[in-house]
């Protein structure tokens, strides 16, 4: 009795807020626009047969004619990617150097990794505003050092939704990557070098293939929150930047369309259920590794 | 050290100054006397004052407050149950199902997560406010209590229990007294974690709340949208403090057990030999 008040409570709460929610969005993306409260046909009120008759894909049609959606899926895709990369060049040295620094430093430096992530989101996203603009302090260095003469338009460009989603994501790349290293027999190295690598060729050929797990986690844990991404391309990117997640949270309160803001959501959901599972795949193969 | 070469020590010093420097331009500004916020006009601490007297401002953080405790606490107990569950749970009906409702939230999007919340809300006839922010923020950290109370669960030593429970404890008195106190440290990042997110939340607040409760990073987010203001400056200022104390804090006082758990195990080989 009391394994199954445990057991309930939990699984009770989760089906109830969030699959049930799913299945919600899922129905609504497949109803029609009305002019009222809510601002949607029900597709069940005449009971399962009549539901399954008002089903259409009108929604899901409108997403592909309109370019307007497939525009901001694809350019999504290509900030979440480049931003990746990024985050895992700047990442990457910076796991290194912390695995490799004195083994009494460590500590500090890994607080210095965490404390940014504990500091709310919107500052730290809200930091940049000052630097970027252009009478921001980017551009007054830039300015006093000489090296422009007019100010650099970065504000409400791409570069700056890329530079804030580096930022605010870099402890994610960092910390598996440098659980990766952490563990990294420091012989392996010393033996490849021993046997004439050099210090480069031997970083390529063994400490990158044996942290790769790390490198996995640490892109995956990058390009799925980013894909979704809605507070950074809305207050660094402009108007110029479309991303999906802001697509689908202006649909929903500017444009009041519930049916299409759904469908959005359904097909965001099904573009990231492969990164999501592939992810799932690399921390199970980790965990056995380890067992 | 022969690999504490320049290379790691530019490659730290440059990426600790980029993950730094915008927070340090914040709090150094909160303190500019001059409305232009880029450009320095003398030190002065009157957006602070302004910011203590904004009565909007003060409303939305104990709005949030409010929240960040009720959400944080419940998530708390249920993401507990729910670790105990996977790792103890044994095999049970749905059990899949029931892992994969635990870890997607960790990677669902935002906008999905506030989007689907909303639409059940008013599926429901639910009145938007306190409570449905409550609710579903309670969902998606639970999810991140479960997955830290588990990982201590996992590690933890199953005889402890079981002692326990031959010596004549009962089941709920074996939880109480030998387990809980070792997954405690586990329970309160759990609950730690939970308000941070809470506190930090705008993107599903903003679709779970009604017209009348207004968090923090809601207001924060309707400031901001119009550019960089001297009073949430110093509102940053404020909250990059508190978390900076209190993780600075945390820190040291895992090191002081740490230190002290060591002592006393070496105490303890010194008795026994």
């Amino acid at each position: 009795m009391r394994r199954f008040f445990l057991i309930a409570v939990p699984y009770g709460w989760l089906l109830a807020l969030f699959l049930v929610p799913f299945f919600i969005v899922f129905k609504i993306s497949l109803s029609d626009l009305a002019l009222s409260i809510p601002p949607y046909t029900p597709t069940m009120k005449d009971g399962f047969g009549q539901m399954i008759k008002a089903f259409d894909f009108e929604n899901f049609v409108f997403l592909t004619t309109d370019d307007l959606y497939w525009k901001a899926y694809l350019s999504s895709l290509k900030i979440a990617l480049i931003s990746t990369a990024l985050a895992l060049l700047v990442g990457y040295p910076m796991a290194y150097g912390m695995a490799r620094a004195p083994e009494e430093w460590r500590p500090t430096l890994m607080m210095l990794v965490i404390l940014p992530f504990w500091t709310s989101f919107l500052i730290r996203v809200y930091a940049w505003v000052g630097i970027l603009s252009n009478e921001g302090f980017l551009n007054q260095f830039l300015l006093w050092t000489g090296l422009i003469s007019t100010p650099l338009t970065i504000m409400n460009t791409t570069t700056a939704v890329y530079i804030g989603i580096v930022y605010t994501y870099l402890p994610f790349m960092i910390l598996p990557i440098y659980a990766a290293l952490d563990r990294l027999d420091e012989s392996l190295i010393e033996a490849a070098e021993d046997l004439g690598c050099s210090r480069i060729k031997a970083f390529w050929l063994v400490t990158i293939p044996l942290s790769r797990n790390g490198i996995i986690a640490g892109c995956f844990l990058v390009f799925i929150p980013a894909l979704g991404e809605f507070v950074i391309p809305s207050l660094l990117g402009g108007s110029g930047t479309l991303m999906i997640g802001k697509v689908l949270f202006e649909e929903f309160f500017n444009n009041r369309d519930w049916p299409v803001a759904s469908a959005v959501a359904v097909i965001l959901l099904l573009i990231l259920i492969v990164p999501i599972i592939l992810f799932q795949r690399n921390q199970q193969r980790q965990a056995e590794a380890e067992t | 050290m022969r690999r504490t070469s320049w290379f790691n020590v530019t490659s730290l010093t440059l990426g600790f100054a980029f993950l730094y420097l915008p927070m340090v331009l914040l709090v150094i500004y909160s303190f500019n006397s001059s409305k232009l916020v880029t450009v320095w006009a003398g030190f002065s601490t009157k957006w602070y004052g302004e910011l203590v007297q904004n009565e909007a401002f003060l409303d939305a953080a104990l709005v949030t407050l409010e929240v960040a405790v009720a959400s944080s606490t419940l998530a708390t107990i249920l993401g507990t149950m729910a670790a105990y569950v996977l790792v103890r749970g044994g095999r049970f009906l749905g059990r899949t199902l029931f892992s994969g409702m635990i870890y997607a939230p960790l990677v669902m999007p935002e906008v999905i997560t506030g989007l689907s919340l909303l639409l059940l809300f008013i599926g429901i006839g639910l009145d938007r406010g306190v409570l449905t922010i409550v609710l579903a923020h309670t969902t998606f950290s639970m999810c991140y209590v479960s997955v830290v109370v588990s990982s201590r669960l996992v590690s933890f030593d199953r005889s402890l229990e079981e002692a326990a429970l031959d010596l004549g404890c009962s089941a709920f008195d074996a939880f109480r007294l030998v387990t809980l106190p070792i997954i405690a440290p586990a329970v309160i990042s759990g609950w730690l974690l939970a308000f941070t997110l809470s506190l930090d939340d705008l993107v599903i607040a903003s679709f779970t709340t009604g017209p009348s409760s207004t968090t923090l990073p809601i207001k924060i987010w309707s400031a901001v949208r119009l550019g960089v203001s001297p009073e949430i400056n110093a509102l940053s200022t404020i909250m990059i403090g508190i978390v900076t104390v209190g993780v600075i804090s945390a820190s040291l006082i895992s090191k002081r057990n740490a230190v002290k758990a060591q002592q006393d195990m070496q105490a303890a080989e010194r008795g026994a030999t």
